[in-house]
């Protein structure tokens, strides 16, 4: 026998299960016990950066939206910079900006609304150019581990076509998946998604 | 009014405290997510996991700085009781049940500990029933019991929380499925790779063998390294038992292997 590498296992995955709103937004769940909540509004006044909401639905193998689903977001700032100490890339760090944010669906009808920047380009540490995205981690009854997917910018054509995550998706239509479409309302920008859970349109998710 | 002798404030039940140490920041990528010990997406015994289960083949992507990196957290994020859910919505007296303590360490599968991560935690009140609006379970809403709390682990990974044991519950799956105790838990680690939610279970429940949400587990060992063993040393006497929970996080390379710049 050869020495043991004697390395841990990581933790087994349990579902968030239908009520992961009492321990992460108890305001959903229909109560108030922290001082601080964290929430989708990732902005303060004093961000820098374009405003942006980020609107959508994760649909099951039914087509029908899940209503008991937590998404959590991670994303750069305005500069590209990953709010982090691990980031030493060059674009500017922004105080009034930590980067991340959750949101649970809303109980009827499915929609999760994240208030944030259009985050930059980021240049990662091969030195590659990635195209502007947003990183969505989900959660809910029926998950068995959280599933990993990005939101890309439908505006970003160029950049996207580009970018190296993207360009590992085959075939290539499925990359449509992960772009969320820009619009405006009431003049504000809004990009829409929609995440699928199953079927033709599935949306695709990383193992990271 | 609370006639009740003020109870004693929750104190650190560790002992044998090791020295802070600050580790070297790491940024590499993490070590490859051994799928093998997790549940399958798709697990036909819990049903809710029929329709909710992608079926293409998940994307492996080399960790860049946006899984590498994660958010930050720090005290200024949580509040003095968080870690104390025998206070945190104390109205009028303690929550009714058997007062546990918590506490164990943030790992990665190297062994260091996970300094200064968010760990979150949630649960049914002693009777199973759960703070939600959602919940339509028979047992009471204890009115001083709220069910959440969070803490951050300290330079060390060593993270601790006050609580009472949660009751058992059922839900629908099969027409009689009762959950074994148990509390929910959400770490973060330092980076986007590392986040992880799970559950907590006790030592010597007669219902974890039964569980379809617990047997989701492929694998014996994985299985047991969520049920948390009673620590009879880490209680505090003529108040409170204590159960152990460590959790692991995957483990990190010490630097990008693309780029070296001390050779490491
Ligand atoms: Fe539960």
């Amino acid at each position: 026998m050869p020495q043991p590498l004697n390395y841990l296992k990581e933790t087994a995955s349990q579902t968030a299960g239908p009520y992961v709103h009492i321990g992460l937004i108890p305001a959903m769940a229909g109560f108030d016990i922290f001082e601080k909540n964290f929430s989708n509004v990732l902005v303060t006044p004093n961000t820098q950066g374009e405003r942006i909401t980020l609107e959508g639905r994760v649909l099951d193998g039914s087509g029908s939206p899940l209503r008991d689903v937590l998404l959590e977001i991670w994303q750069a700032n305005a500069a590209g910079r990953y709010n982090h100490p691990a980031d030493r890339s060059v674009g500017a760090l922004d105080e009034e900006f930590r980067g991340w944010g959750r949101a649970g669906s809303d109980f009827d009808s499915g929609l999760v609304t994240f208030e944030t920047v259009k985050p930059g380009a980021i240049t990662d540490k091969a030195g590659r150019k990635c195209a502007p995205h947003v990183n969505v981690w989900i959660v809910a009854r029926g998950i068995n581990i959280g599933l990993n997917t990005r939101l890309y910018f439908s505006d970003e054509e160029a950049a996207n076509a580009a970018d190296p995550v993207l360009n590992l998706v085959e075939p290539p239509v499925r990359r449509s998946t992960l772009i969320a479409k820009r619009g405006e309302r009431a003049g504000k920008v809004v990009y829409t998604f929609t995440i699928n859970l199953q079927g033709p349109e599935e949306t695709v998710f990383f193992d990271v | 009014m609370n006639a009740q002798a003020p109870i004693p404030a929750l104190q650190d039940p560790r002992f044998n405290r090791p020295e802070p140490f600050t580790p070297p920041l790491r940024d590499g990528g993490f070590f490859q997510r051994d799928r093998s010990i997790h549940p399958p997406a798709h697990a036909p015994g819990y049903k809710s996991s029929v329709l909710r289960s992608p079926r293409q083949a998940l994307l492996s992507l080399e960790n860049s700085i946006s899984e590498i990196t994660g958010p930050v957290f720090g005290h200024n994020d949580l509040g003095p009781l968080d870690n104390d859910l025998i206070r945190n919505y104390a109205k009028d007296g303690d929550p009714v049940g058997e007062r546990i303590i918590v506490h164990g360490r943030v790992l990665d599968e190297t062994g260091r500990g996970v300094p200064n991560t968010l760990v979150e935690f949630w649960q049914a009140n002693a009777g199973g029933r759960y703070r939600h609006k959602k919940d339509t379970y028979l047992a009471p809403i204890d009115p001083n019991f709220g069910g959440c709390g969070r803490a951050l682990s300290d330079d060390t990974g060593y993270y601790y929380f006050r609580t009472v044991k949660p009751g058992p519950y059922p839900w629908r799956n099969y027409v009689n499925s009762w959950r074994p105790a148990h509390i929910h838990f959400s770490v973060f680690g330092s980076g986007l790779a590392q986040r992880l939610i799970t559950q907590m279970y006790f030592e010597g429940d007669p219902l974890i063998p039964v569980c379809p949400i617990l047997t989701t587990i492929p694998d014996k060992d994985a299985l047991d390294r969520l049920v948390a063993p009673l620590d009879l040393n880490a209680s505090t006497p003529f108040d409170s038992l204590a159960y152990r929970f460590d959790i692991v996080l995957r483990g990190q390379r010490s630097t990008y292997f693309e780029n070296r710049p001390e050779g490491n």
